[in-house]
């Protein structure tokens, strides 16, 4: 079975801006075709989805008011199902980070994508969250939340105009679209797997690309010397160190 | 306003500026603007001063002294000043209650200790941030941890011991059996990134400590480095909902001190701006103080309008938040074709709203409940902890800086100040209400007089300031905005300084909520209108 194309209803595919990266995608996802049963149940899914998208309110700056417009009379984005935003990130799908995010502020944002639950996406609003924006040269800002997790959306401008928010956040429709979600996002992990102690997004991602950002810090290349004499240690650690302690005791 | 200094002697300053409060009726401290006056100077202060009474002003500048430390001293984490010199000034935190946080603003950037100030930590920076960035001497350095900042449960309280000696002891913040909560970094009620520790007692509020910098973007560090052009870019950043008067402000203390003659009609053109974008905030406010206690709809109905507000703005300047609009010696460009007849529609449309969020919300026995004796604050505190805008006026305080120091066609339209005796977080919505109607009044009375003329004072190429102190203040949405310029004649600003709307009005959170219920924290919040990355600059 061929994975559709993300349908958007008013929008043609063709109009749509980087559908290379998507098609891109498309191909990675599904080498060696799909399955008819669990492809007809990813677009079931999917199609929930990506219509049900909740942001969790994360608005450092002007851009949260751009996005607050966003939710209220005049552009009303209730249309696509983006109205419910959450205040926690235990019940979000999405960080919109809607402005600067400084050093202070950094620990914060990391920690907050670390709560949420998989599968999740990030949006980068404003120049600020792209790069740094204009505050590229001050001594306390993140030159682009991409330093820090993830980013699935870049939404330009400074700050974007509603449409632009919504237009990021129907790509991001688009993206959740065409996600294997059985088998890929959400599946159950097998015994090694859950050994690694990392997502089924993550497991994907790293058996796809072998991207540094992606990669926790484990240290996995260590010199055999060291192994071989620390072995005892590193095996049953735990009982080494309550051993040590007894020792000065 | 061409500043210039009173100078005390360092033994008898504290006596001085006593007198000063007492005996010669500057009752309400503008702002302290820390500098680092060079090499041969050294550090030390600026405080600018008003008389509530007369309106005068005055300012005066005090140089630190310094020592070196021995050991014991700072031990906590603030930064490591064993065998360091370390800049003194006497406290005035004891005189105007305000200067609580502003020293200790002034500490995080220049790493001045103010003796007998109870709680001298960081404000904005993290603890283990390391210097004093907006010393000349620091080394620029941009790294940070993901990892999480240990904040000592203590303030360091500074004293000169018998041998002279700089020494110091530690304010507990908390006591045993507290019970903390952090309300922010990321909490939909504080409208943005701040951080309030609350410590409570069952359900009442025993303290307030802020935590500020959350969003501090170091704009006044980066306008060292700038052309007085480039600077204008980054007002527009700071309350975004402000954007026009905070740029009035800035191009204001420049052509001031360049001496510009401005033609009538850009000082029309900009105080229908100004108005334009005070509405502009003020439904944001109305909007979001219904959001916060709970009724959507009426945020909905506030935020309708708005975009109306906003069209008529976009249509000349092109921006919906940002404006872009001032720059130094006029207008970006001339007004938009329309521009008038869209601004008296908007008039007209807007008259009779804005009795329907009086309707919707306003009137409503539940809104009168919950902030009805919510966050009071009397005159005198008002004054005392610099509350401005809104807030202060709804405790009588005339203190609206178009009326008192008038600037553009402020003197030449009839309007009033509005003030109320409430105290309270309920007449503080109610003097926004009523200054929405005074913008309708002065925007009706200049919209059909726009005199021709040029939108912009031709300048040089390269702008150089002359040397010398300016400052000068607007009255912002939510309450005196001002900027202090230093210049010594270069085409950058040796120091400029803003004095940011929120930074009292979060300093008086403590004062307004002692005593309160912890859910009247957040509609004291959301009634007094704080915007964050105004107060962090």
């Amino acid at each position: 079975m061929e994975v559709r194309k993300p349908h958007i209803k008013s929008i043609p595919y063709e109009e749509w801006n980087d559908n290379a990266s998507l098609e891109k995608i498309i191909d990675e996802l599904h080498e060696g075709g799909v399955n008819v049963v669990t492809g007809s149940l990813d677009r079931l899914i999917n199609w929930g989805r990506s219509n049900s998208l909740w942001s969790l309110t994360f608005a450092t700056s002007c851009c949260g008011i751009e996005f607050m417009a966003c939710g209220c009379a005049r552009y009303d984005f209730a249309r696509f199902g983006f109205e419910v935003t959450r205040n926690s990130p235990r019940q979000a799908d999405l960080i919109m980070c809607a402005g600067t995010i400084t050093h202070k502020m950094a620990p914060a944002l990391k920690r907050l994508y670390d709560e949420m639950a998989e599968p999740k996406y990030v949006i980068a609003v404003g120049g600020c969250a792209i790069s740094g924006g204009p505050f590229k040269s001050s001594y306390h800002v993140v030159k682009g939340i991409e330093e820090i997790v993830p980013v699935d959306v870049f939404i330009p401008g400074c700050p974007p105009r509603p449409e632009a928010i919504m237009y990021g956040m129907m790509q991001l429709q688009r993206k959740v679209k065409i996600e294997k979600f059985f088998g890929g996002a959400n599946h159950k992990q097998s015994a090694e797997e859950a050994k690694l102690g990392v997502s089924n997004e993550e497991l994907t991602f790293r058996s796809k690309h072998n991207d540094h950002r992606r990669e926790p810090i484990v240290v996995t290349e260590v010199p055999k010397n060291f192994l071989s004499e620390n072995s005892e240690y590193s095996e049953n650690s735990e009982y080494s160190d309550n051993k040590k302690e007894e020792e000065k005791a | 306003m061409k500043l210039e200094f009173l100078s005390f002697d360092f033994d008898k300053f504290a006596q001085e500026m006593q007198n000063l409060k007492d005996k010669k009726g500057f009752d309400y401290l503008v702002t302290i603007v820390g500098e680092d006056f060079g090499k041969e100077e050294g550090l030390g202060c600026v405080y600018i001063l008003e008389n509530t009474n007369t309106h005068e002003r005055c300012s005066v500048k005090m140089m630190a002294k310094c020592q070196v430390c021995g050991d014991g001293i700072a031990a906590n984490g603030t930064g490591e000043t064993d065998g360091q010199m370390i800049a003194y000034l006497p406290t005035v935190s004891n005189i105007w209650r305000v200067a609580d946080l502003l020293e200790r603003e002034v500490y995080d950037f220049y790493g001045i200790v103010f003796l007998g100030h109870p709680d001298m930590r960081r404000l904005f920076l993290r603890t283990d941030f390391k210097g004093y960035p907006f010393r000349k001497d620091w080394v620029y350095n941009d790294r940070y941890t993901l990892e999480d900042d240990v904040e000592p449960d203590y303030g360091l309280e500074y004293f000169i011991d018998k041998d002279g000696n700089l020494q110091s002891k530690q304010n507990k913040l908390f006591e045993a059996d507290d019970y903390v909560i952090n309300i922010g970094p990321q909490h939909p009620a504080t409208h943005g990134v701040l951080r309030l520790q609350t410590v409570l007692d069952g359900e009442t509020v025993k303290r307030v400590y802020p935590h500020l910098g959350y969003i501090h973007r170091a704009i006044e560090k980066m306008w060292e480095s700038m052309t007085y052009p480039q600077t204008l870019a980054l007002t527009d950043r700071l309350n975004y909902l402000g954007a026009m008067q905070h740029r009035h402000a800035l191009v204001g203390v420049i052509e001031e001190a360049l001496e510009v003659e401005l033609t009538d009609r850009i000082k029309y053109i900009r105080t229908i701006m100004d108005e334009l974008q005070r509405l502009d905030s003020h439904l944001l406010y109305t909007s979001c103080v219904a959001q916060d206690l709970g009724a959507l709809t009426g945020m909905l109905y506030g935020m309708r309008d708005r975009e109306h507000v906003l069209n008529c703005m976009e249509e000349t300047t092109g921006g919906r938040l940002i404006q872009n609009y001032y720059r130094i010696g006029g207008l970006q460009d001339d007004i938009d074709p329309d521009f008038v007849k869209n601004c008296k529609d908007l008039v007209r449309y807007l008259r009779p709203m804005i009795q329907e969020y009086m309707d919707i919300f306003g009137d409503n026995i539940i809104t009168h409940n919950r902030l009805e004796n919510c966050g009071p604050m009397s005159l005198e505190d008002c004054i005392n902890y610099a509350v401005t805008g809104p807030a202060g006026r709804a405790s009588g305080w005339k203190n609206d800086v178009r009326k008192n120091h008038p600037y553009d066609m402020y003197d030449k339209v009839e309007w009033e100040q509005c003030t109320l005796n409430g105290c309270d977080s309920m007449d503080r919505y109610l003097v926004h209400i009523n200054e929405m109607y005074q913008s309708l009044n002065i925007i009706e009375q200049l919209i059909d007089n726009i005199p021709e003329g040029d939108f912009y004072v031709k300048q040089k190429p390269i702008i150089k300031v002359p040397e010398g102190q300016w400052y000068y203040s607007v009255e912002g949405v939510a309450g005196e905005f001002g900027v202090y310029l230093d210049s010594r004649g270069d085409k950058s600003p040796y120091r400029m300084k803003m004095r940011p709307m929120g930074l009292s009005l979060v300093g008086a959170f403590d004062p307004m909520l002692r005593g309160q219920k912890i859910a009247d924290l957040i509609a004291t919040c959301a009634a007094i209108d704080v915007v964050i990355p105004d107060i962090d600059r």
